[in-house]
């Protein structure tokens, strides 16, 4: 397990450093400095920018340092918000982008686990139908459909909620962009917790437990709960990266200002720096839930063994 | 025997000369995909839509990027053909609509002939070399699942430009590796077969055993994850479209056709309306023709 979980958290490492090298170089290829503008910079004072973020070096020596940076923790400055590093934007956020993301996981876990299991003891009935057609709508009507439904339904014509904006974590924001991406992950967890129960219901050691006699919510919720959600467990860093997706769209729609908005405007300015750190951060983010997601199917399977 | 036995025996002689005139793999799944009524009326659907996109602006009478003049933003109306009403430009939504469809199909089946391609190569490669090269190839596999492609795709976009052909490869750069695996596996069980063995004796060369007798029999395989590869492509691009990020104006796509409307939702709906439901009505047949195709190659169904 140790050893497994070691090389696992290891072979993070080259999937991040590529990330980085190919995004860097990317960024370089570009004709043009940061300081070409239109308004000419005197030479004294461009070789003085220059020097400060070093772009007077080899691009080898560059790299490193950016990488050094990164290592600090420091993104760099952004291109277009002149007094504003990266990770002061970031800071600003983040928060938004986690709060909303995290929400809505917990509720999707929740709500998908519990609608797979009664879709999956009660098939056919009006639950399993729901959940079926989740499915089904959630594969046809993308998020950036949903979305702007959501919007004219319950902010333009009932007026329950704002259309869109953020106030300091105000819950009235809050609720349609939590509602959209919870959406989109509860149909996949609700569908793969059906699927993995109807499996495990047919296994010899329920079937036991039923010739035993015990009562069927004993059965669900003592033996069949446990194996049952393994795949719902493999299934979440996927989801996670899709959501990571999911949430660009969702503050795009929304307004909201977190990540996703940010990057997506760093790319209309052509903020280079802005975008490159936000690509970085949020790999690295990725990378990291699917390794914890990883580790967790380690420990909680106890028939793998790496 | 009498004459009406004769005749008896006549029959059953025809029905079974009937049943033993074979059928192959394809006609098989050609006659089972036929049997599943959603999956046809999807592709006629589909097709229709197709059809449509192709020739639908050529014979109405509006151009995608003229204004009307006398009809700007309107509803939906048999005046003057603006079936599907105008934008605040008065520009009409039919041909735009269609023009945006032109643009993403061609962007869908470009992106997923591309990403097609490199999967088999990919896959077949990797499975039937194996070792080192196997498990390196499938280490890039695995490190692309992990990042997440919107993210990459901005940043190609925000440094090279908007434009059509990046958009094509941006796509095709992200969808490739489900194939890829897939593919792999397949090929790892085509590998051992005797004929493959047949063809090593007599010394034809790796990359012609790959690419005659291992490739041809991922066929069946291919064409179901390529009916998986197709509406999330034809997804990915309305993504990066509604994001600024996919072809640039006055040229459309349904993904810009939704930005659009989602802008001026609370006025004129029915621009936000049509272009999603020409979006959703594409990738619910898509998913549908998948489904049936599945179905229908699955040797495990029979």
């Amino acid at each position: 397990m140790w050893s497994y979980a070691l090389r696992r958290i290891l072979s993070t490492i080259p999937t991040i450093l590529v990330v980085i090298t190919v995004c860097y170089l990317m960024l370089h290829l570009t004709p043009g400095g940061p300081f070409d503008s239109e308004r000419k910079v005197s030479a004294a004072v461009l070789a003085n920018l220059q020097a400060k973020y070093h772009l007077d070096m080899p691009l080898w020596k560059q790299y490193l340092y950016y990488l050094n940076n990164l290592l600090h923790g420091d993104l760099g400055a952004s291109f277009r918000y002149a007094d504003w590093s990266v990770n002061d934007l970031v800071a600003r956020a983040l928060p938004v982008s986690l709060s909303i993301g995290g929400i809505s996981m917990i509720i999707s876990i929740v709500i998908g686990v519990a609608l797979g299991i009664v879709a999956a003891l009660k098939q056919n009935s009006l639950v399993d139908y729901f959940v079926m057609l989740l499915g089904n709508v959630g594969s046809a009507f993308p998020s950036f459909v949903i979305g702007p439904v959501l919007i004219l339904v319950f902010a333009i014509w009932v007026k329950w909620f704002p259309a869109g904006g953020w106030d300091e974590f105000s819950p009235k924001y809050m609720i349609l962009p939590i509602v959209l991406l919870t959406f989109i992950n509860v149909s996949t967890i609700g569908r793969v917790m059906r699927g993995s129960l109807i499996e495990v219901m047919n296994t010899n050691f329920i079937r036991t437990a039923r010739a035993k006699g015990l009562p069927l919510r004993t059965i669900v919720m003592r033996h069949a709960i446990r194996p049952a959600l393994l795949p719902v467990v493999s299934v979440l860093g996927p989801l996670a990266i899709s959501s990571i997706t999911a949430a660009i769209v969702t503050e795009t729609v929304f307004s909201l200002p977190g990540i996703g908005k940010l990057i997506v405007n760093g790319a209309g300015n052509r903020d280079y720096t802005l975008v490159l750190g936000l690509v970085v951060l949020v790999t690295v983010l990725a990378v990291v839930l699917n390794l914890l997601v990883d580790l967790a199917y380690a420990i909680l399977d106890p028939k793998i063994r790496y | 025997m009498t004459k009406k036995n004769a005749a008896l025996v006549e029959v059953l002689q025809t029905s079974v000369e009937a049943q033993i005139a074979g059928r192959s793999l394809w006609k098989d799944a050609r006659i089972r995909f036929f049997r599943n009524k959603a999956a046809v009326i999807s592709l006629v659907v589909l097709t229709l839509v197709a059809l449509a996109c192709a020739f639908g602006p050529m014979v109405l009478p509006h151009s995608y990027e003229d204004t009307d003049w006398n009809a700007m933003g309107i509803g939906p109306s048999f005046h003057d053909w603006h079936l599907f009403g105008t934008d605040e430009l008065g520009r009409d939504l039919l041909v735009r609509t269609l023009i945006g469809g032109r643009i993403s199909l061609v962007i869908g089946l470009l992106a997923t002939i591309a990403s097609v391609s490199v999967g088999i190569v990919w896959g077949a490669t990797a499975g039937f070399i194996g070792g080192k090269v196997d498990s390196v190839m499938m280490r890039v596999v695995d490190m692309l699942y992990a990042i997440p492609y919107l993210l990459i795709a901005i940043l190609m976009v925000t440094i090279f430009g908007r434009n059509f052909s990046l958009v094509v490869l941006t796509i095709s750069i992200f969808s490739w590796m489900d194939m890829a695996r897939v593919v792999r596996g397949q090929t790892l069980s085509i590998k051992s077969k005797e004929f493959i063995e047949a063809a090593r004796a007599i010394g034809v060369p790796t990359w012609r055993i790959i690419f005659q007798h291992v490739v041809p029999n991922l066929l069946g395989i291919v064409v179901i994850y390529t009916t998986v590869t197709v509406p999330g492509v034809i997804l990915t691009e309305s993504v990066l479209s509604f994001l600024g990020l996919g072809v640039q104006e006055p040229m459309t796509s349904w993904g810009v056709l939704i930005e659009d409307g989602t802008n001026v939702m609370a006025a004129t709906p029915w621009m936000i309306l049509f272009p999603g439901a020409a979006l959703s009505i594409t990738l619910y047949c898509a998913n549908y023709i998948g489904d049936g195709l599945r179905d229908a190659l699955d040797p495990k169904d029979r």
